[in-house]
């Protein structure tokens, strides 16, 4: 070698990508000095609250909001006929930020004349304090005419019941059936057929932190609106159709965010209703959801009951799987029809499935609308494939283990075509992933070889123990692109723009290491500003696993190409050959040579000061703009076990252990992969044993507390085992896959197998969540009366 | 509107309070300390923890002029006065014992009456401690493991990475 070594890369491997990097979020956190939705103070702030409908179906005959609008301290009591001059539509768009496709299926801005849900808004209320917009929407008087209401989808579909609002011909919003192959030959033809009807339950998504708006008017006949959401671009865009509004005179801006999973994905009325009272009043105004109006007006991903065959060969191989999924859509379908749709393409899973057929339905009923939840669509199809697999097993005296390995996708026949679109379109090709490794690498850490014996041992002492598996995979990285600025500022530290949203899980943390590497800086030399649409024009938001993929990606591209032209730059400016040069430690130096150029000094050179030569052949600012595009999903798969031990007297479950594999792709902080899996597996924990939002038949929601609603507290948990698996995405740059939603999705399901396994001496079957102490109880008693 | 004075983080703060506002509204809202936050406002989800003369309160719960005269601790006074994070703060960074950071105050105020009880709290004992407090993000796994490591405690898990 001559000089320096040729083969030497320009800017050092790896410095930050891999290794648990304390998170940047944390300092201000753990100080108390987040700045959460309810902590923007605004000179006159006011405060509103929202009169939400008591009944869950009704005409309303009268609104007399006199007395209200009297009341000391009450600005303003307002209808949707009040809003309507500050708006261009009395009704939300359908989806998002597309500002036509209006839909029949949409919420109202505010519904005054006739209302389809407990919870649905009314009226709002603006008031000195909260506490007095609340004692004045106490005080509006609503005269309702009660209408017939749907609790139930299944019945809700039925072409004599009550439509739950009375604008529809039908509750059935949409049907299509998703299927591939020749299933009536497969059936036909399968040595066996088993069949079982689910029902998996979902509730609520409960972040911490409600939902939230703050809307402040400025001078120029501006607006900037804060909202505590996963979308502020979306958000963004809609209310500037919805409010008529220049594109120049809105900002959203999403402050630190409290918890978003999938709840606030959605957009809102009081989004809308908000902003447009304060265009209105010419006044600042705050709305917060409190923990009540969470559970009757945030978005919840409820019940699908599924019907499902399965045709399997002598070996237990399957052949197909048809049936019908009825999903309960609530009284509105504020987006189209995603939910469900990834359910029904979902199921089948790792699994190698040679036909399909899933007719599905989605019905309208009398409750609180659908839209994501952490797994979106996802665990109940995990539920139901791992259901289908542990029947499969139970009726030909099979380990239900293998079973699944028998079906599973092997990786050499990995990338893995189903016969499948995914909703852009594009063919569902799993990009890479072992199964069968997975799962066996679970299996063993699980000790499952050993459990007959300690469970033989267990039942001679009068335990009842059990151990369930359950395989996920997860199409994550949704696309079409997120955005991914990098800035170098003047004194060299770097600013990353992104339209990813924070909302706790360490996105900015994960983006500042992937550019910090880019330019070989350290990580708390990068700030990461994401979630403000004055800053980044172009964005998406936090759904479906996506935002370390997508944005990940652009940061990354970002980052390398801000790299090359700092050494194009230096190479000008300190006129070297640039394969002389090296990017290392925030400075361009030359190799074989003490000289060197920091970025701060090329970042001042390139901002271009009048009457000072700018280096020739070099682009003004040291920054890029990217924004990576991809139809393509990066499946991440997963494979929990769980142990458990059941009190059949009280139907009292207890997790003794609990394993979970994950392989999310190439792991840009470990520590953030982990702690999103280890929360992702109680979230689905909660789903199985605990979380049920209750109505009772007059469509009136029973659980409106958490003294009703049970999450998952630390006492009821065991040691959570986490095995992280690294298999790279061979479809984006950085070989990652989302994380998020993979430790949801397959949760409930080794739960529910566990339990059942448990009880196998009672021979149970057990076809829904959650499984409730009463549930199991009525299960085992039934059981010794047949 | 009743005045209202207490010592909160070692410093006098006074201010006007209805009868009916909350401790929680009051610290947040009346003197601008919003490191305490809202979770629930019915008493479950320990979000709004301070501690009241010693003892760990719900702020929700409790109304602004229940706490005249009072000791109040929250969140804010729990690092040193130059910024430095307290070792328990520093361990639930180390730990990764957060995610969004919003029910954070109320476990480390619930954690700090604990430790100060038991200065080597058993991994059961911190469960059942935190027992009170609901956090949507981080499985509590991470939290145990942020006190056992700001105590020198060993987790009774088996560790499998």
């Amino acid at each position: 070698m001559t000089g320096h070594d040729s083969q030497k890369p320009a800017v050092p491997a790896a410095l930050s990508v891999g290794r648990a990097v304390p998170r940047l979020e944390d300092p201000k956190l753990l100080r108390g000095q987040g700045q959460y939705l309810d902590d923007i103070a605004l000179p006159g702030l006011l405060e509103c609250a929202f009169l939400r409908s008591s009944a869950a179906h009704a005409k309303i005959d009268d609104l007399d909001v006199e007395e209200a609008r009297a009341m000391p301290g009450v600005h303003a009591v307002l209808i949707l006929a009040d809003l309507m001059p500050k708006l261009t539509s009395g009704r939300m768009p359908l989806g998002a930020s597309p500002t036509g496709g209006q839909s029949n299926s949409t919420p109202f801005v505010l519904s005054n004349s006739e209302v389809a849900y407990v919870g649905e808004p009314i009226a709002m209320v603006v008031a000195d304090t909260r506490y007095l917009a609340e004692d004045a929407a106490a005080r509006v008087k609503v005269a309702y005419t009660p209408l017939p209401v749907v609790t139930d989808a299944r019945a809700g579909m039925s072409a004599d019941a009550p439509t739950v609002r009375t604008e529809l011909e039908s509750n059935v919003l949409n049907s299509f059936n998703v299927g591939f192959g020749d299933v009536e030959s497969a059936f036909a033809n399968a040595a066996h057929v088993f069949s079982d009807d689910l029902w998996q339950h979902r509730g609520c998504g409960h972040s911490m932190e409600g939902r939230g708006v703050v809307a402040e008017v400025r001078p120029g006949d501006e607006l900037c609106v804060w909202s505590s959401t996963q979308m502020p671009h979306d958000l963004y865009y809609m209310l500037q159709s919805m409010l008529g509004l220049d594109q120049d005179r809105l900002r959203v801006i999403t402050p630190d965010v409290g918890g978003g999973f999938g709840p606030k994905y959605c957009l809102y009325p009081e989004e809308v209703a908000v902003p447009a009272a304060a265009r209105l009043l010419g006044r600042n105004l705050k709305w917060v959801e409190d923990r009540r109006e969470t559970f009757i007006s945030s978005i919840q991903e409820r019940d699908q009951y599924w019907t499902v065959e399965v045709a399997v060969d002598a070996n237990a191989r399957l052949l197909g799987i048809r049936g019908r999924l009825v999903h309960d859509q609530g009284a509105y379908a504020p987006k189209p029809v995603n939910l469900p749709y990834n359910s029904a393409t979902a199921m089948s899973g790792p699994y190698m499935l040679p036909s399909y057929s899933m007719d599905v339905v989605i019905v309208h009923t009398n409750k609180v609308p659908v839209s994501s939840v952490r797994g979106a669509g996802y665990p109940q199809a995990a539920f139901a494939m791992e259901r289908t697999m542990d029947l499969i097993a139970f009726k030909l005296g099979l380990d239900r283990a293998e079973v699944r390995r028998r079906n599973l996708i092997p990786p050499e026949k990995m990338p893995y075509t189903k016969k499948l679109k995914a909703r852009s379109g594009a063919a569902m090709v799993y990009d890479s992933g072992d199964y069968l490794a997975s799962q066996a690498e679970a299996l063993e850490a699980a000790g499952w070889k050993d459990f007959p014996d300690r469970q033989a041992r267990a039942l001679a002492e009068g335990r009842y123990i059990g151990i369930g598996i359950a395989n996920a995979v997860k199409g994550t990285g949704r696309g079409p692109f997120e955005s991914g600025i990098v800035r170098v500022g003047q004194d060299g530290k770097v600013s990353v723009y992104t339209g990813a949203t924070a909302m706790g899980q360490g996105i900015e943390t994960a983006l500042a290491q992937i550019c910090a590497d880019g330019l070989s800086l350290p990580v708390d030399d990068v700030r990461v500003i994401a979630g403000d649409t004055a800053r980044t024009p172009l964005g998406l938001g936090g759904f479906a696993s996506r935002q370390l993929v997508t944005a990940g990606s652009s940061v990354h591209l970002a980052a390398k190409s801000v790299a090359a032209k700092a050494l194009a730059a230096a190479s000008v400016i300190l006129d070297v050959p640039q394969a002389d040069l090296e990017l290392k430690d925030g400075h361009v130096r030359v190799l074989a040579s003490n000289r060197a150029i920091s970025l701060a000094e090329i970042a001042r050179t390139l901002r271009g000061a009048p009457g000072y030569a700018f280096p020739a052949g070099t682009e003004p600012g040291l920054e890029s703009a990217m924004h990576w595009r991809s139809d393509s999903l990066a499946y991440a798969n997963a494979c929990h076990v769980a142990e458990v031990e059941v009190t059949p007297e009280l139907g009292q479950v207890e997790i003794k252990r609990y394993v979970a594999l994950n392989d999310s792709g190439r792991m840009i902080n470990p520590m953030i992969v982990k702690g999103q899996v280890e929360g992702g597996i109680v979230h689905g924990i909660g789903n199985a044993l605990y979380e049920l939002m209750g109505y009772d038949d007059s469509a009136q929601p029973v659980t409106t507390s958490f003294q009703e609603y049970l999450l998952v507290t630390a006492t009821e948990l065991p040691f959570l085992e986490t095995i992280l698996r690294e298999t790279p995405s061979p479809i984006n740059p950085i070989g990652a896959k989302g994380v998020g939603e993979a430790g949801t999705i397959p949760a409930a399901a080794a739960i529910v197998s566990a339990v059942e396994h448990a009880l196998a001496p009672f021979k149970v079957r057990i076809s829904q969540t959650p499984i409730t102490p009463e549930a199991l109880f009525r299960l085992v008693e039934s059981s010794k009366t047949n | 509107m009743h005045e209202i004075e207490m010592l909160i983080n070692g410093r006098s703060y006074s201010g006007l309070a209805e009868a009916r506002m909350t401790l929680a509204d009051f610290l947040r809202h009346s003197l601008g300390l919003t490191g305490t936050h809202l979770g629930c406002e019915h008493g479950v989800c320990g979000a709004c923890t301070v501690l009241v003369d010693g003892a760990s309160v719900r702020s929700c719960l409790m109304l602004a002029v229940q706490a005249k005269g009072a000791i109040v601790e929250t969140v804010e006074g729990l690092a040193a006065t130059d910024g430095k994070l307290s070792p328990l703060q520093q361990a639930f960074q180390d730990t990764h014992g957060l995610q969004c950071g919003y029910c954070t105050p109320g476990m480390l105020m619930t954690i700090v009456e604990l430790l100060r009880e038991n200065a080597q709290p058993s991994e059961a004992q911190i469960r059942d401690a935190i027992s009170g407090n609901i956090c949507r993000c981080t499985g509590y796994q991470s939290i145990v493991e942020a006190v056992l490591l700001a105590t020198g405690g060993k987790s009774a898990g088996r560790m499998s990475e």
